[in-house]
């Protein structure tokens, strides 16, 4: 497992309210740069509530959990599951006990100092919530995502989020907005990558639409960025792009229907 | 005609996008400045204490509020308060 020395961006995936995404997203970011031969390690650190297992199809090899890594009774090594097609991707399972203060943020800190000379990007799949799961997920990473999808209550506890990142002087945040259903922008019911953006005002690197391609390939344990011809999938590649320094436009989500010309005649769109 | 048209395109009324949006800019900053209205009630009347004590002013069409600020996060205290009449001497 060893070759030159790497140095680890540690990235953290937040959210703050449940729902939204977050684990889906760290699935997909992950195996998408693994997929772009980058060596990767995803921490789930959703406590007690263990999924990003399910959502690679890892669930059935998991030997050890990150609270044995973090009690010192194997070394990490040992705990990291490989995924089965990308052999360069591995993941820290989560721990299936109750006790939320089992890891704490020194431990995860630690851990990850440990791990950053392995790996070229560490995930830590953080907890909903503004706790002390939240507290711990954050304590090791350079940069933040935050996860929100265009429904109210998503938005303000994402600016919940953003703020409580800004006082642990994690300044590095980036924003996906997730589950975007373009029928309802194009009516004027649902906010858009744009207004949530003027609303929350912090770099947006994706926005994904939401995509039944997205539930058949959990069904599977394939992320949907696996899958060649889905809209979701394309959009977790350019997420993946982006986050690897490369320009992308965003991509159109909207087809181009007879209405939507129509407005365009009118100048009203 | 154009009415029957903007009506169709649905520009005739707020969208629930726009609701959305102007109800979300409006709690964001009182969570972000941390207020409770509560406070922001006790602020008005004091407000309105002081400037009573020199001006008379006219408190149906007065509005405090909390707006967002020039720069990124930031929060101003908007006050539009309508004078009647200066008081002049004592």
């Amino acid at each position: 497992m060893s070759e030159n020395k790497k140095h680890a961006e540690i990235v953290v995936i937040t959210s703050g309210k449940g729902g939204v995404g977050k684990t889906t997203t760290t699935a997909n970011i992950g195996v998408g740069l693994a997929m772009r031969d980058m060596k990767v390690a995803l921490i789930d650190t959703d406590t007690g509530l263990r999924n990003l297992d399910l959502l690679l199809g890892l669930e059935n090899r998991i030997m050890y959990d990150l609270v044995d890594v973090t009690e010192g009774r194997v070394p990490y090594k040992k705990a990291l599951v490989p995924h089965k097609k990308f052999r360069n991707l591995f993941l820290l399972p989560t721990s299936q006990v109750k006790d939320k203060s089992s890891v704490n943020p020194d431990a995860l800190m630690k851990l990850c100092d440990e791990m950053r000379s392995e790996f070229d990007y560490i995930l830590i799949d953080c907890p909903a919530g503004i706790e002390q799961g939240f507290q711990t997920a954050i304590a090791g990473a350079d940069c933040a995502i935050v996860v929100t999808m265009p429904e109210i209550s998503a938005v303000r506890d994402a600016d919940k989020i953003i703020g409580e990142l800004g006082r642990a002087d994690k300044d590095n945040i980036k924003l996906i907005v997730n589950r975007i259903r373009p029928q309802m922008v194009e009516q004027g019911d649902m906010l858009d990558m744009k207004d949530i953006n003027d609303i929350l005002s912090i770099t947006c690197i994706g926005q994904v639409p939401d995509d039944e391609k997205v539930v058949t390939s959990t069904n599977r344990g394939e992320p949907v960025i696996m899958t060649e011809d889905s809209l979701a999938g394309r959009a977790y590649k350019n997420i993946v792009r982006r986050i690897l320094g490369e320009d992308v436009e965003f991509m159109d989500l909207h087809k181009d229907t007879f209405l939507r010309r129509i407005k365009r005649a009118f100048g009203m769109n | 005609m154009f009415d029957a048209l903007r009506k169709l395109f649905g520009s005739e009324k707020e969208s629930s996008k726009q609701i959305a949006a102007r109800r979300l800019q409006l709690v964001l900053v009182h969570d972000r400045a941390s207020v409770s209205p509560e406070i922001m009630d006790k602020l008005r009347e004091e407000i309105i204490g002081v400037i009573s004590k020199y001006m008379d002013i006219n408190r149906e069409n007065m509005d405090i509020s909390l707006a967002n600020g020039d720069n990124d996060n930031s929060v101003a205290l908007v006050a539009n308060i309508p004078v009647s009449r200066m008081k002049h001497g004592k």
